[in-house]
């Protein structure tokens, strides 16, 4: 029964080599000592140095990692209130308000997002514009993370606080949150993880003067991939990939399908 | 005045009477007990008591004050849960200490009583361990503890034994009788097991369909069920259909149809021709071989049906004259002999006059 299919075997390689050779070569690139991602001249370190003196480059990697820790700090705020309401009252509609952003085209987000900023609220695209953008599609991830994490515990836990004398705040204080602080963790860590990758309804949104990282390489493409390019995303690549190994530690139950 | 009283409590969930119109006093000191099926609505008085639902008409009321409005925070009682409810991320010690830090008690104070509880149920030696650490039993303990440290007026228990394995079962139950006796807190205790019931409690009230169906002391409960659901509900018993023939101060004489004259003691005046179910608890009928031997007052001819040698003793199917069976259980304990009768044995059960009651219908 055991004997290792080899249709199978081949199978999932191809699936693998599809999906990482393509992100191996921008990290090899990145190293390359030359202007051009064709042959493989020698190893360097250069592009990563001209990365340090690139002044815009590091203003919108500043406000990449701003708006990440704002916008997934309030997220995670917002996202826990809307996953304790999830499970706690079975609102109907409740669920289906929150996880819409969720499952919604990121294109049509953020168009409908630019709308609302420009024709309804008349504001002033750039930082504030993205932030509140960033929010609004990370409530729904946070949101049900720490709904499965609560669907997982026996429910009298909470009455037992209530019963031995403890407020309603007190009894979210001592135990509630606690219990759900590695739900909490996951959701702020995948949240910043969204927030410093998103570039289609930061695109919409961000209007002019405001640039995050990804905008920042899209504008630097448009013009040639240079080895810097490989670079930057070298380097988001690998927070993107610590973040998420990390979240997947807080929350195994949610992000790894088992416990 | 009665530490609590229900007054024509009712719940209803949508079209279903969960709880219907229960009054009850319960004393300082006792150890109540709502036993019936489940869905008789004895778990939601639990929570209606605790403060977790509200009744939709009735009151509760502590010491002559009602309990209406007061948020289960604010009610000086506690409920050990079916599934414990320990708090994962605390130690045994942090878990008993709860309701001592909610209570705003001093450091020492807590640290002191969180021993003294912990020692009351033997668990001095986990107070560092997680929940996760400990088995069924001790996590029960640490339940208790939790309930009983802040020294409530009342502790409420819903099935806390449920979980447990049988052995551990019955030293839970001599354990929870001792510890009601040592700390002296009422506790009202719900269960479905009704032997469990009369073993722990002072009294119960068995109740079905939301309503009381009696309320007693274990064996009035046992000897003097007040109806056929409570006779069929606690142990075994048979039932047999019956007909007052004459009824005098202290002898009264049944009718069974089909099966003749049945003398029973009951100093009720009741009326020829009524109706209703002669209860007899097996363990009172005797089985003989020999129509001599059978010389109390009841005497029926019949055949053994079935057997079930249970070791100690042994049940006896008998089928009677007009086809009914009854259960007998007679002890075993004779030298040499396993039991006394076989499958297909001719034989002749009898009982004493007063070992049975009439159940009016």
């Amino acid at each position: 029964m055991k004997r290792p299919n080899i249709w199978l075997w081949t199978a999932s390689l191809a699936v693998y080599a599809f999906l990482y050779i393509p992100l191996a070569v921008v990290v090899i690139f990145s190293f390359n000592d030359s202007m051009l991602n064709a042959e493989w001249v020698g190893f360097t370190l250069d592009w990563y140095a001209k990365l340090l003196g690139d002044g815009e480059m590091l203003r919108a990697a500043a406000n990449s990692l701003l708006i990440a820790l704002l916008s997934s700090s309030i997220a995670t705020a917002l996202g826990a209130m809307a996953g304790i309401a999830m499970h706690r009252w079975r609102f109907r509609w409740l669920p289906f308000l929150v996880l819409t952003p969720v499952a919604m085209p990121e294109i049509l987000l953020g168009v409908s997002l630019l709308l609302f900023f420009r024709q309804v609220l008349d504001l002033t695209l750039g930082f504030f514009s993205i932030l509140v953008a960033h929010i609004t599609f990370s409530i729904g991830f946070v949101a049900v993370i720490v709904r499965a994490r609560l669907a997982g515990m026996d429910e009298s836990i909470f009455e037992a606080a209530r019963d031995l004398g403890a407020t309603p705040w007190a009894s979210f204080r001592r135990v509630t949150l606690p219990l759900i602080l590695p739900a909490l963790v996951a959701g702020f860590l995948m949240s910043f993880t969204l927030s410093i990758d998103d570039f289609v309804i930061t695109f919409f949104v961000a209007g002019v003067g405001v640039t995050t990282l990804p905008l920042q390489i899209y504008s630097m493409i448009k013009v040639a991939v240079t080895p810097e390019v490989n670079a930057v995303s070298t380097l988001l690549m690998a927070l993107t990939l610590t973040l998420i190994l990390t979240a997947s530690r807080f929350a195994p139950d949610v992000l790894r399908g088992r416990q | 005045m009665a530490l609590l009283e229900f007054r024509n409590l009712t719940r209803r969930f949508g079209d279903l009477s969960a709880v219907n119109d229960v009054s009850l006093a319960i004393e300082a000191g006792e150890f109540f007990t709502l036993l019936g099926p489940s869905g008789c609505g004895k778990t939601t008085i639990l929570r209606m008591i605790a403060g977790f639902d509200a009744p939709d008409a009735g009151d509760i009321l502590l010491d002559g004050v009602s309990l209406a409005g007061v948020p289960p925070e604010k009610r000086p009682l506690h409920t050990v849960f079916q599934s414990y409810a320990l708090f994962p991320h605390m130690t045994v010690a942090g878990n008993v200490a709860f309701p001592l830090e909610m209570a705003k008690k001093s450091a020492l104070e807590i640290r002191c009583r969180v021993n003294e509880t912990l020692a009351l149920v033997h668990l001095e030696d986990k107070a560092d361990s997680f929940p996760h650490e400990l088995s069924g039993g001790q996590k029960q303990r640490v339940a208790l503890a939790r309930g009983l440290v802040n020294k409530p007026r009342l502790l409420l228990l819903d099935e806390p034994l449920g979980a447990l394995d049988a052995k551990l079962r019955e030293e839970m139950q001599v354990e929870l009788i001792a510890l009601q006796r040592e700390v002296g807190i009422t506790f009202v205790f719900v269960t479905h097991a009704q032997q469990e019931a009369l073993a722990l409690s002072h009294r119960i009230a068995v109740m079905r369909n939301g309503r009381v169906e009696q309320c007693d002391e274990p064996d009035k409960l046992y000897t003097q069920p007040a109806n056929r659901f409570v006779a069929d509900f606690i142990g075994k018993i048979n039932l047999i259909d019956v007909e007052v023939a004459v009824s005098t101060k202290v002898l009264l004489t049944l009718k069974a149809p089909g099966l003749g004259e049945i003398a029973a003691a009951d100093p009720r005046p009741l009326k020829a021709g009524e109706r209703g179910a002669f209860a007899l608890r097996p363990e009172l009928i005797r089985v003989h071989g020999h129509k001599e031997s059978a010389d109390l007052k009841n005497r029926f001819a019949g055949t053994v049906r079935e057997l079930l040698y249970l070791g100690d003793v042994t049940l006896y199917k008998v089928a009677l004259a007009d086809g009914q069976v009854i259960e007998a259980l007679m002890p075993n304990a004779a030298p040499g002999r396993a039991k006394f009768h076989e499958v297909g044995d001719p034989v002749w059960v009898c009982w004493r006059h007063d070992a049975g009651v009439f159940l009016k219908d």
